[in-house]
């Protein structure tokens, strides 16, 4: 039973709760006390000892009713496995239907234990047998969906396809109706075999399929995602903004060396007289970060200015004041699009409202230092994100650095690689001069550090 | 103290708990069960007014041990939780016992030898005599064991939570002048949270994990009538029903159980035969908290009256 215990400790893993050893060990003590036999005692059990959070309850809860209602095969009580094989066993695992189990009698002499299975139709007992095949296969060290062919092939060997094929040969010639029955067994065998790998893949596979698959997001370049990868890219940003939110939310211990402060560790002591027994210390205050983001929604870049500003508007806990600008060819607040709305809704309307045109940098800015200019305080991190590319505008970089002298620090993100930066229309070498930081941030793994830099410059 | 025995079976647990009011679903009770077993804390998470602390109680009431609450609250300390020196009396008794000082002090000849006598002199005042325990460290302290209820950690700082992990994973704290401190006997310990921010994992793993959510309507009408044993059959099942309608919904606050037995309790007071759209009208403030949740409600009070009536009818 422990056996099954850790392959579905593995499964739960694989469906997303986070399990650590030490709950597994807690998990196996409470089963111990709690015993197998009232399975909706034992699901709670599991969720208790487990599942830590919401999510976290239901996860395990899907997890566990898809693991404990497979077709019997990979749950069979260790101690048959001998039995199982040799002769027909009369308990073996619970059935699924036992009601078909009256077929064909005439059993062929001198025919392999997996045929004499198969023409016997016993279903208790081929489950059995591939469960053992399966649990000897180890089809629980199953990753990938490309390994699906081996573990059935695998699975069958341990069954005995082998031998069932000679037999196969020997029957077409000495009784072919035998035979005929045989094939069509053995094509239902295949048929079972397969979905079982295939269940096994999902419990067992999914964590390492779906952190693949998150590798592979996280480095592609988010201009040229296609559109149904955007779901699982919204995904992975909230994954990211959560990351961050963890890292930075908690305060860090305060400093308690410095200045005392006299007020308050006289009036903590006025008990005593005012000996001084407990010394109370001023304490620095730290800001939270404050941001405003100015983001170019035109063309290629306006996909990364949606992601960004999804993960910049999901840091609430860490981020205390965020405001948003978008700007193609004017500029206009959507700090207040953004808050109220989904961000598919709100995207789409930050597009209507100044997307689509040609990005003209230098009046955008103008329009800024026109209206929030007075916005920016010394704890301010100014973030624009684009491409620099003004379509030979007037660049107005003057405004630029008033920007960058009024704000604490002026980062640039730029979507291009750095080859191309001061190429063709592109203006970033002359607006590069005024940023504290000009990094290129073309995909998930770069936003997340560029932002994570950002926040870990007020800690 | 018959009752203090490791209960028996979870249904035990169910039927003592339910002696004392607390009418608890199977989860709650396999929860209150493993932690005896594994001598495991519960963090209790849910909305507010679902029971929480209530359970804490209803345990404490069955099995005839004392409880111990720690409120939690933003700035929270060692100093204010766990133990804290008797700053005062130490004052004093140096005042008082200055002659004697010059006593002890006048038998030694060099300074090394009125160190020494100084030496044993310096640890009778760090000794139990002066430690004001505090509940954290009271629970510990407790003979018979007893139920430790933390309440609302979520409302506690970060630092606070780390200052528990000893206290929740061995029942032990460890003060530097005194050394280690083990519990005499293991407390059922509790912990209440309402997800106002996220506790950190070092915490969540060592405790079972319970979420108490909106009961189910007939677990709901079984507690109306433990609580409110006044209250008419039709009646109960009636308003059991109007406020599972009214908790599809979507309110800034859902009215949870506590308001239930509020409104429960109200009904009775007026003696309301059955439920109408007039006394519905009137004493829907008991339920909801917010002005904006009675306006978005109010004109659905009818339907959700009918739909209630109706399943009453049916079910």
């Amino acid at each position: 039973m422990r056996e099954n215990l850790h392959r579905f400790f593995r499964a739960a893993r694989g469906a997303g709760v986070r399990l650590s050893p030490a709950e597994s060990i807690d998990a196996m003590r409470a089963v111990a006390k709690i015993g197998f036999t009232d399975r909706s005692v034992l699901r709670d059990t599991f969720l208790l000892t487990l599942a830590k959070t919401q999510d976290e309850k239901k996860a395990l809860g899907d997890c566990f009713d898809l693991f404990f209602d497979q077709p019997e095969p990979s749950q069979p009580p260790p101690e048959d496995s001998e039995t199982d094989e040799k002769d027909a066993p009369e308990s073996g695992a619970a059935a699924d239907s036992p009601g078909d189990a009256g077929g064909g009698d005439e059993q062929a002499e001198g025919l392999g234990p997996l045929a004499q299975m198969l023409l016997a139709q016993d279903r208790n007992e081929i489950a059995a047998a591939m469960a053992n095949a399966a649990s000897a296969a180890s089809l629980s060290d199953i990753r990938y969906f490309t390994q699906r062919g081996i573990f059935s092939g695998r699975i069958l060997d341990q069954m005995g396809i082998q031998r069932l094929r000679d037999d196969l040969d020997n029957l077409t010639a000495t009784n072919p109706a035998l035979a005929e029955r045989l094939t069509a067994a053995l094509d239902g065998l295949r048929d079972t075999v397969r979905e079982t790998v295939s269940q096994a893949l999902m419990l067992y596979g999914r964590e390492e399929a779906e952190n693949l698959r998150n590798e592979i997001l996280r480095n592609a370049p988010l201009s040229r995602i296609e559109p149904r990868q955007v779901e699982q890219m919204r995904h992975l940003i909230r994954q990211i903004a959560r990351r961050l939110r963890e890292r930075y939310s908690k305060p860090r211990k305060r400093q308690r060396r410095g200045h005392l402060d006299v007020r308050r560790t006289i009036r903590r002591n006025a008990a005593w007289g005012g000996v001084p027994f407990l010394t109370a210390w001023k304490r620095r205050h730290r800001d939270k970060p404050k941001i405003i983001a100015l983001c170019d929604v035109s063309g290629s870049v306006a996909r990364v200015s949606d992601f960004f500003l999804l993960l910049i508007h999901s840091l609430h806990e860490v981020v205390s004041d965020v405001r948003s600008f978008a700007f193609s060819g004017h500029l206009i607040e959507v700090s207040d699009i953004l808050e109220s709305k989904s961000p598919e809704e709100a995207m789409a309307e930050i597009m209507s409202k100044v997307g689509f045109g040609s990005s003209d940098y230098g009046n955008s800015f103008v329009d800024f230092e026109d209206e929030w200019m007075n916005a920016i305080t010394p704890q301010t991190t100014v973030i624009v994100l684009g491409d620099a590319r003004s379509n030979n505008l007037d660049p107005r970089a003057d405004i630029l650095r008033r920007i960058g002298e009024r704000s604490k620090r002026l980062v640039w993100l730029n979507p291009e690689g750095r080859m191309a930066w001061g190429w063709g229309d592109s203006e970033m070498p002359r607006y590069s001069t005024f940023c504290t930081v000009v990094r290129q941030c073309a995909t998930a793994q770069q936003l997340e550090r560029a932002v994570s830099d950002i926040v870990a410059s007020y800690q | 103290m018959a009752e203090n025995r490791p209960s028996a079976s979870i249904e035990a647990v169910e039927s003592g708990l339910a002696a004392q009011g607390y009418i608890a679903s199977r989860q709650i009770a396999t929860a209150v069960y493993l932690s005896q077993q594994i001598e495991k804390p519960i963090l209790v998470e849910g909305p507010a007014g679902v029971g929480k602390t209530e359970l804490a109680k209803a345990i404490a009431a069955w099995r005839g041990l004392k409880m111990i609450r720690l409120q939690c609250y933003e700035g929270l300390d060692e100093a204010k939780a766990l133990y804290e020196w008797k700053y005062a009396k130490q004052l004093l008794y140096t005042q008082i016992l200055k002659d004697k000082l010059g006593e002890v002090l006048g038998g030694a000849e060099t300074l090394h030898a009125a160190l020494e006598q100084l030496h044993d002199f310096g640890d009778v005042f760090f000794s139990k005599e002066f430690v004001e325990p505090r509940p954290l460290l009271q629970a510990l302290e407790q003979p018979a064991g007893c139920v430790l209820l933390i309440d609302e950690i979520d409302k506690s700082d970060a630092e606070f939570e780390s200052l528990l992990l000893e206290i929740l994973s061995d029942f032990q704290v460890t003060i530097p002048e005194l050394g280690t401190v083990v519990a005499v006997a293991a407390p059922t310990v509790i912990l209440t949270s309402n997800s106002e921010r996220d506790l950190g994992d070092a915490l969540k793993r060592r405790c079972l994990h319970l979420h108490i959510g909106f009961p189910e309507q007939k677990l709901e009408e079984r507690i109306v009538e433990s609580r409110v044993p006044g209250i008419s059959q039709t009646l109960r099942k009636q308003m059991v029903g109007f406020i599972h309608e009214v908790r599809t919904l979507d309110l800034k606050k859902l009215p949870s159980v506590s308001e239930t037995i509020d409104w429960a309790r109200v009904l009775v007071l007026l003696q309301a035969p059955e439920l109408g759209h007039e006394i519905v009208k009137d004493t829907l403030n008991v339920l909801l908290k917010y002005e904006a949740d009675i306006e978005a409600t109010m004109p659905q009070v009818s339907t959700f009256i009918a739909k209630a009536t109706r399943q009453n009818v049916f079910g």
